[in-house]
């Protein structure tokens, strides 16, 4: 039983399919604005996740101190590490800074946990090797260019801890640190030959965290630290996290700004096609009108025409759009895409709104059409 | 005898170019008029302003009791759709549409698609078994046909036909009459423009318009011929 809703479907369809030439122009152009569009969101979606990790390299983005003049309890430091959410926490280490000396030249040395630092500071640079055994010593690259402390050598380090006893430790020189900063006039060594060498524990001066989190997601982790652990403050590295929120602010800017221009290309491309469409379809409009058919019934066959040409040019560019998103994530992040899947519908609905309203000026055109001329071939 | 089409002093000008010149003519109900004249006499142009696809620039036009000059745009596209048939000489079938489906567009633009008097409307222009061919597949008789078809699907009240016969063969031509014969037999109004006799004379009733003015009238020999021999403007025929 045909009805009348399914005789406009019917015209739709056979409109397009039995003339191929024109739908192909129009779908190839929808298709390849969804490819963009969706390929820009899925981008858009998870750019942020592969600059986060991107970032990381970059340094901690949460440094972590005692309040005021204390100094900072790794008791506590262990409560502000259990806050933090363990799937996002790239690395937690601690810096203990303490003046010592080496054949009286004065130093300052950082115990570190060297496992966790290579973590939260991927951008440390060692030469020879990284320690790993108790007595061992990484150099600062100014130190190791300036004295004979250099890979290989063995060196005493003293001084006095707070209560003023005097210590002294042999250590033995296994790398050269080089990060362009003022690590490079540092001696690290373990946290824990540290505290053997001053015979003071449990404490640190510093501790910074490297984590994946989002910047309003960062400051509410250091506000709940702030809040649960009083006597630790919890600050952002506005230098890392800022320059991670510019970067992603403008990226996902020029992002939106290619798909709006991308989009508007599409409607142009459509609204050029759907012009010819109608100016080749002169004469059926012409009839249709003579048949009786009101302006806004020819409209929508347009519309309607226009809305098929976008679901399905949608759906096929959705694919392609998926497979470009994967393509460049692969490519320049080196990572694997999750394809998200509700993306399809969703680019489906924004291409049919986009030729809907690509379709407004043919339509207009459409309704100007005279019958009486156009049926004498005028 | 009650009117389906009262055309009172109707003029119709384009800049400088009179294409109807006070035109008076008033067609009975049932009744088969051909429309006679030469290239630019205004053949089309009447037919195009009482088949609702154009205007008058003067006088007055009265189809089935509605005065047509009182509608808007909307009203004149009901009227088409509602009570006129049209007949094209370039058959003006849609490429894309099987012949039954050229004809239930008629049907989707008029009320509801039916399929099965889509068929009868085919199968009373005999061509039933082509119902799922594409113009492209059919002759130009049988395309002229299918026009015929979709003109009479609705059950119009008067039949508009511009140059019916005029992109056919003589055994065509005699198809497509027979058929305007059946429609006339059953009541039908019917208005034909033709530049062929053997067309014209077909019908009940022939007029001849030259320069926009109606010259001659068969019903009404002596009375239109004298005015012919009128200054333009003054050959009025009546027929009552």
């Amino acid at each position: 039983m045909i009805t009348n809703r399914s005789f406009m479907l019917r015209l739709a369809l056979y409109s397009l399919l039995r003339r191929r030439s024109r739908l192909l122009a129009a779908l190839v152009g929808v298709a390849l604005g969804a490819v963009v569009l969706l390929g820009m969101i899925t981008l858009c979606h998870d750019l942020p996740k592969q600059f986060r990790d991107e970032f990381r390299a970059y340094g901690a983005n949460l440094a972590l101190a005692g309040l005021g003049a204390e100094r900072l309890s790794l008791a506590d430091l262990a409560k502000a590490k259990a806050l933090l959410p363990p799937d996002k926490l790239v690395g937690l280490a601690p810096f203990r800074y303490e003046s010592v000396r080496n054949r009286l030249r004065p130093y300052v040395a950082v115990g570190t946990d060297f496992s966790e630092a290579r973590k939260t500071s991927p951008f440390w640079r060692v030469t020879g090797e990284w320690p790993d055994e108790p007595g061992e010593l990484l150099v600062g690259a100014d130190i190791a260019l300036n004295t004979d402390l250099k890979e290989g050598s063995f060196a005493t380090i003293d001084g006095r801890n707070s209560r003023q006893s005097r210590y002294a430790k042999d250590f033995r020189v296994v790398g050269t640190l080089a990060t362009g900063g003022v690590e490079d006039g540092f001696l690290f060594m373990a946290l824990a030959d540290m505290e053997a060498m001053t015979g003071e524990g449990e404490v640190a001066d510093l501790a910074e965290a490297s984590l994946t989190l989002k910047a309003n997601d960062l400051k509410a982790a250091a506000a709940l630290i702030r809040e649960k652990v009083p006597k630790v403050e919890a600050r952002l590295v506005s230098r890392v996290a800022d320059s991670e929120a510019n970067a992603l602010a403008k990226l996902t800017y020029l992002v939106y700004l290619v798909t709006a221009v991308v989009l508007g290309l599409t409607m142009i491309c459509v609204a050029t096609t759907m012009m010819t469409v109608v100016l080749e379809r002169r004469r059926e409009i012409g009839l249709k009108k003579a048949l009786g058919a009101e302006n806004w019934r020819v409209g929508r066959e347009f519309f309607f025409e226009g809305a098929l040409i976008g679901l399905f040019g949608g759906f096929l560019g959705s694919l392609g759009g998926l497979a470009f998103a994967r393509a460049v994530a692969q490519s320049v992040f080196g990572r694997a895409l999750f394809p998200h899947l509700y993306l399809i519908p969703l680019t489906m609905a924004v291409m049919t709104a986009v030729t809907i309203v690509a379709c407004r000026a043919p339509v207009r055109r459409a309704a100007a059409v005279e019958p009486a001329l156009v049926l004498k071939g005028e | 005898m009650e009117l389906i089409l009262e055309i009172k002093e109707v003029s119709k000008i384009y800049g400088s170019v009179v294409a109807l010149n006070n035109l008076t003519l008033n067609v009975p109900q049932g009744q088969w008029l051909a429309i006679m004249g030469p290239s630019g006499s205004g053949k089309t142009t009447l037919m195009n302003i009482v088949g609702c696809l154009d205007s008058p620039t003067e006088g007055q036009v009265t189809l089935d009791g509605l005065n047509l000059g009182t509608l808007s745009l909307a009203g004149l596209t009901a009227i088409r759709r509602e009570s006129i048939g049209l007949i094209f000489q370039e058959f003006h079938l849609i490429s894309y549409l099987t012949a039954l489906e050229n004809v239930m567009v008629a049907q989707y633009y008029h009320s509801l698609v039916d399929e099965g008097e889509a068929l009868e409307a085919l199968a009373r222009v005999g061509l039933r078994d082509r119902a799922k061919h594409l113009p492209k597949q059919l002759s130009g008789g049988e395309q002229q046909r299918v026009c015929v078809a979709r003109a009479l699907i609705n059950h119009p009240k008067l039949i508009l036909a511009d140059e019916p016969t005029g992109n056919l063969d003589e055994t065509n031509e005699r198809l497509v009459m027979d058929i305007l014969h059946g429609l006339h037999d059953q009541g039908s109004s019917i208005v034909v423009v033709t530049h062929a006799q053997e067309v014209a004379a077909h019908a009940e009733r022939v007029i001849y318009l030259e320069h926009g003015r109606l010259v001659r009238d068969s019903q009404n020999d002596s009375l239109s011929e004298e005015d012919a021999r009128k200054e333009p403007g003054q050959a009025d025929v009546r027929v009552v």
